[in-house]
């Protein structure tokens, strides 16, 4: 039994969001929330107290008719790895070690049980990701039966935020086991919203592996903190040096440009 | 406490004053006026470790007894369990684990009574007869927060089943159900020992001993924080 067990493989879970396919629907957000068990208010027109792993952005370019165009921008967590793997915004902050980043899979973990709620990560991450449970979630009446056994259920006074539905790469695991293998097949993990989205809009993936569609569809460059090279790839705040393995694309320039704060004339980061 | 004020006020007019008027210290009687003290302060220790050691993890943990009076040595015999405890407790095909069989299970052999036990004979009738599921205590349930996989550990790490439960196999009876009746768990997640002192791997079942193995083991230690195990390998 103790024989050399380091068998881990190292995944890099990524997501692409085709920007130009999200017609805004909200399936995304529907699929995370009932997957997540994440708690709800009688009243949701409150979004800065509504909880959302994901939350779909509206743009508009802020021009007048003929020209006016808007487009839809879905956000998860964006599993930020930092300057050097593992410097997460929110992780380099925490101060009871209640989120981590996972060398072996890319993910940033949130430990509900352990946090004690003090902020600091929701602080720190330039994105508005992570959430705090302002109260205990309270369930319409029979819903509690319907919660998701694989994820754990949230108390009030910790953070929480998009975890890449870890649980799902918990039983890809198991199914790959049962098959007496320990690789995970491309379509074995994948993420709530990725399946949700009617318009194909969400591609997942590990991009330490070429064959797989995220892979193919940004070309990260692994040396360069996986800087997106197709040319109509983008991360979001890429010049904060956050390294998030969510990236967008876009064939609309000013839908790039709104990833980052440009100065007027300024060219986009790592445009081609 | 009284007896202190008692005592020192009582000693003040006896103690002999010397020449300057300043009170005589003599060591000998001041030592036996100290001896009530220290007498209480020893008896309180051994009270407080009396309750602590042996009263609180009484009042701590109430006793339970399974519904039914399950004999595994019997059930392990290999005409019954030809794949061991795997007959029972099994993996399912996507590679979750069974964990304690459901009536079902149980009634594929016992549709009627096999034996001459009684306790038998009361579990085909109050619950195969009547179809209602057996209300098992689990010891081994861990808080909401866990996952664990059977299948990583036994399949794929060829660990044994009696490596975190002990050798449960050759009971002939269910032990007595502990529940800590602050959090709802079992007595074996802490562990029988109340200082957490450990003797075999399947005494306890806290984090830590989780964290032990995989660290010698050198498993899944990717965490960037603590540069140990990391945390979304066992949390959900």
């Amino acid at each position: 039994m103790k024989q050399a067990q380091n068998h881990t493989k190292n995944y890099l879970y990524a997501m692409a969001i085709d920007l130009d396919k999200c017609t805004g629907c909200g399936a995304c957000m529907v699929a995370c929330m009932s997957e997540n068990n994440v708690p709800f208010r009688r009243d949701e027109t409150d979004q800065l107290l509504s909880m959302k792993w994901l939350r779909v952005y509206k743009l508009t370019n802020g021009k007048a008719y003929p020209d006016h165009d808007v487009c839809y921008l879905p956000r998860p967590c964006m599993q930020c790895a930092g300057q050097h793997e593992g410097h997460s915004p929110c992780v380099s902050v925490c101060p009871a070690t209640a989120t981590d980043y996972d060398q072996n899979t890319g993910i940033v973990s949130q430990i509900y049980t352990r946090c004690f709620g003090c902020r600091y990560c929701m602080a720190a991450c330039p994105y508005h990701v992570r959430l705090f449970n302002w109260w205990d979630p309270v369930w319409p009446e029979g819903m509690e039966k319907m919660l998701n056994p694989k994820v754990s259920v949230r108390m009030r006074g910790v953070v929480e935020k998009c975890s890449f539905c870890f649980h799902r790469f918990q039983q890809a695991k198991d199914r790959a086991y049962a098959k007496g293998k320990r690789d995970i097949d491309e379509q074995d993990y994948q993420t709530s919203c990725t399946q949700a989205c009617p318009a194909g809009a969400i591609t997942f993936g590990d991009l330490n592996n070429p064959s797989h569609a995220v892979t193919q569809l940004v070309k990260p460059d692994h040396k360069h903190h996986g800087r997106p090279q197709a040319p109509h790839a983008f991360r979001l705040l890429e010049r904060l040096g956050t390294n998030a393995k969510v990236y967008y694309l876009s064939s609309r320039e000013w839908v790039r440009k709104m990833g980052d704060n440009y100065l007027k004339n300024e060219k986009q980061a790592g445009s081609h | 406490m009284s007896t202190i004020d008692d005592q020192t006020t009582a000693d003040v007019p006896q103690t002999p004053e010397d020449e300057n008027g300043h009170p005589k210290h003599d060591p000998a009687p001041a030592a036996d006026s100290n001896a009530p003290v220290m007498l209480s302060f020893i008896i309180g220790i051994v009270i407080s470790l009396i309750i602590g050691w042996a009263v609180f993890p009484k009042l701590l943990y109430s006793q339970k007894t399974q519904p039914v009076n399950f004999n595994h040595a019997m059930h392990m015999d290999p005409e019954i369990s030809a794949e061991g405890c795997a007959s029972c407790h099994y993996f399912r095909e996507d590679g979750s684990f069974s964990g304690i069989p459901k009536l079902a299970s149980c009634a594929e052999c016992h549709e009627d009574v096999l034996g001459e036990s009684e306790e038998e004979a009361r579990f085909v009738e109050e619950y195969v007869k009547t179809g209602k599921e057996v209300p098992w205590l689990v010891y081994a349930r861990q808080p909401d927060c866990v996952f664990f996989s059977h299948i990583a550990h036994v399949k794929m790490g060829n660990m044994e089943c009696k490596t975190c439960h002990g050798d449960i196999g050759v009971s002939t009876q269910t032990r007595v159900y502990e529940e800590n009746r602050i959090t709802g768990y079992s007595r074996d997640i802490w562990g029988k020992n109340i200082a957490g002192f450990k003797k075999n791997t399947w005494d306890r079942m806290k984090m830590d001993d989780c964290a032990e193995c995989h660290k010698a083991n050198n498993v899944n230690q990717g965490s960037v924080q603590t540069l140990r195990g990391g945390c979304f390998v066992c949390h959900k």
